[in-house]
């Protein structure tokens, strides 16, 4: 029975719930929306830098898909149609601030400024994680979903006892919210007031097992309150609302304010991978959709209307993401070079008696083959 | 000289000599590296107000704050995972598993993330990271309180699995391994929690990587590690009346293998017996046996002999010590060395 002493805990239980329907900045027709809650509209320079990198990363994204067919890369999971997610999120972290995100996040890992081979590395077969963590602030791609969280966790909670001015993002979808991990991070960040924003992009499938399945929770950012942890419930499509929920969670994490939930809803207008065949669990249809709410053509219609952006302007940086592309696809037709030496070089920080051996074995091997 | 300073340093003798149990030992290893370091934190389920159930982290919480020894919720897989976030950003975490199988939430994080980030990112990021696993049985434990579960780890690369067998060890190996650039697993043999020792505790002495033989011998060489070390020792005294001059060779590194230390006492002996409670079935033992008969076959007079568990998940205290080696079982593999044409 609920007794008067719980009023209080009552009314701070419903502050941490997402607003029944998702918030909204920009609607899908380009319009100023009228759903925009607590969300702040961003400021011009920031609008048109959001709709820039949205168009130089599905240009990035679709060149590592024509690559992948070219057998240039082992397998690529392409993230067109979150475009808006991985660069909204990824332009409110402040340069101090961690990304973590994951093998769908290739994106939002060049929108951070990560040199486009450097990040493809990975997918490329050349090595596991292609750049250095600490010179971008990225963790590396996390494929086993859900360990992220911690990770972003608790190199959140080492700056708030280090007395950093840090936050951590971490990126996961829907189906990574089903792992143990996902609850111990909301949980550990929830008691620990860790300075940390877990954005979940929900585009609806786990590769093929629908929402449906996964979860009986009336929305994900619905289970922010089991947690105690402040949650958000957006448009992941409009790349004004991510930056605007993004930004400040960072802002009120920096301030000791602890984590935030947010849930983005977006869709993959591509399958997993190009390995999948996304027409054995869901319709054409559903996708054409998903298209006509393009997360690039709603802000660029918005801009445009606003006199905001020309034709001209979207013709130069339609001419600047084919340099990128050509750029990227002269340098991925070269072949890398892959040192086996490597193998045995960072198991341990120096390498053991018998992994030395083992090179050794190795490399009079390859010697003798070369011969 | 004050009179203060003085009585510090009568203290500091007093410590070095009154007898420490390895509990105690592994608390004052802590407790020293805390105070030596200020990246290094302690965390885990019990660790904090209660002194964790085994009080290895005794006191640590009053006297360096909650900021550096702290209770985390009762999760095991986040323990791992958050270890590995403050080691990303600078911190020395040391954390502790409260049982061995009560470790196997974490397994993921310890196979996918802790043993591999270093190697993943080409070096870049170094995990600093101490896992303490209290292992072992033979304390009249109920189910999931008394595995062995050395053997996932070691099968591990990346990880170092070190495991002390006396209080002056487990304080040195304690601070070789908050000292280490290298995940270490470091299991904790239960049963020799309450072992007491009259020694002085540092960290000097043989490396993290090292066997070192406790008893000399010259006959068969008996290798073991962690609790089975102490009934290694017991064995080699009983099998001196037989006229078996046994060495005994503690592991303590049971990744990296100190294979060095080990060949050349088996070279020089001849025959040797690995003890360890873990199943024997794909345990620790059988790397033991295949890197030593690969090394050591043409000086062997007889094939190296296992003492293990038996091939069954760990059994009821009640029946226990039907299943833990003890020094009959061991001397009856040392008698089965075929000692027949020695005579």
């Amino acid at each position: 029975m609920t007794s008067v002493a719980d009023i209080p805990r009552m009314a701070l239980a419903e502050s941490l719930l997402p607003s029944p329907q998702p918030l909204q900045l920009i609607d899908p027709s380009g319009r100023a929306s009228g759903s925009a809650g607590e969300l702040q509209l961003p400021e011009t320079r920031i609008l048109l830098e959001l709709h820039r990198r949205m168009v130089l990363g599905r240009r990035f994204d679709q060149q590592a898909t024509t690559l992948t067919k070219q057998g240039r890369l082992a397998v690529y999971p392409s993230s067109r149609g979150q475009d808006g997610c991985q660069v909204g999120a990824v332009l409110a972290l402040r340069d101090q601030d961690w990304l973590f995100p994951t093998y769908r996040d290739t994106v939002a890992i060049v929108t951070r400024g990560v040199d486009p081979v450097e990040a493809l590395t990975l997918l490329r077969g050349d090595w596991h994680c292609g750049y250095d963590p600490y010179q971008y602030r990225v963790a590396p791609q996390c494929t086993p979903l859900a360990t992220n969280t911690l990770h972003a966790v608790g190199l959140a909670h080492a700056a708030r006892l280090r007395r950093q001015d840090q936050a951590a993002l971490v990126l996961l979808g829907d189906g990574a919210t089903s792992e143990g991990d996902t609850h111990e991070a909301l949980n550990f960040a929830g008691v620990w007031k860790a300075p940390v924003v877990f954005l979940v992009q929900n585009n609806g499938y786990a590769i093929s097992v629908p929402l449906a399945k996964q979860t009986a929770a009336p929305t994900l950012s619905a289970k922010g309150i089991g947690y105690g942890i402040p949650s958000l419930l957006i448009d992941g499509n409009d790349a004004a609302a991510v930056w605007s929920a993004v930004h400040s969670s960072v802002q009120r994490a920096a301030a000791g304010g602890g984590p935030t939930l947010i849930e983005a809803l977006t869709y993959r207008i591509e399958a997993h991978t190009n390995a999948d065949d996304a027409s054995r669990y869901r319709d054409a249809a559903e996708v054409q959709a998903w298209i006509a709410r393009d997360p690039i053509a709603r802000l660029e219609a918005y801009l445009m209307a606003e006199g905001l952006l020309t034709e001209t302007e979207v013709k130069q940086l339609a001419t600047e993401a084919e340099e990128l592309a050509e750029g990227i696809r002269t340098r991925m037709n070269d072949d890398a070079d892959v040192d086996p030496a490597e193998l045995f070089a960072h198991v341990y920080v120096r390498p053991t008696a018998a992994l030395a051996h083992q090179r050794a074995a190795l490399l009079s091997e390859i010697a003798d083959a070369a011969q | 000289m004050t009179g203060v300073a003085v009585a510090t340093e009568q203290t500091r003798a007093d410590r070095a000599v009154a007898p420490v149990t390895m509990a105690a030992a592994l608390n004052r290893a802590l407790a020293d590296s805390l105070a030596d370091d200020e990246r290094v934190l302690v965390f885990g389920e019990d660790v904090g107000t209660l002194g964790g159930v085994f009080r290895v982290t005794d006191g640590l919480a009053a006297r360096f704050g909650e900021d550096r020894v702290f209770d985390t919720p009762l999760a095991e897989s986040g323990i791992i995972g958050t270890a590995i976030g403050m080691a990303m950003n600078g911190l020395v975490p040391v954390v502790e598993m409260q049982f061995d199988a009560f470790a196997y939430p974490a397994f993921e994080q310890v196979t996918s993330h802790l043993a591999k980030l270093h190697n993943r990112t080409s070096g870049h990021i170094t995990l600093p990271v101490v896992v303490r696993v209290p292992f072992g049985g033979g304390i009249g434990g109920v189910e999931h309180h008394c595995d062995s579960s050395e053997a996932y780890y070691a099968h591990t690369p990346g990880l170092r699995v070190v495991t002390p067998a006396t209080p002056a060890d487990a304080y040195r190996l304690l601070r070789q391994s908050i000292s280490c650039p290298d995940p270490v697993i470091f299991l904790e043999p239960k049963r020799r929690y309450w072992s007491k020792e009259q020694a002085v505790l540092s960290a000097d002495g043989p490396a993290i990587d090292q066997a070192v033989v406790r008893r000399a011998g010259k006959d068969v060489t008996l290798i073991a590690y962690g609790g089975m070390v102490e009934t290694a020792l017991e064995t080699a005294e009983a099998a001196a009346e037989e006229e078996w001059d046994v060495e005994v060779i503690d592991l303590r590194s049971l990744s990296p293998f100190d294979d060095a230390t080990l060949v050349e006492s088996v070279r020089r002996t001849g025959r040797a017996v690995v003890v360890h409670e873990a199943p024997g079935f794909a345990g620790y033992g059988a790397e033991v046996v295949a890197r030593l008969t690969e090394q050591c076959f043409h000086y062997l007079e007889a094939p190296i002999l296992r003492v293990t568990g038996f091939d069954i998940p760990y059994p009821p205290p009640r029946l226990e010590r039907l299943h833990l080696p003890d020094v009959d079982r061991i001397l009856d593999a040392i008698a089965a060395l075929q000692w027949g044409d020695r005579a």
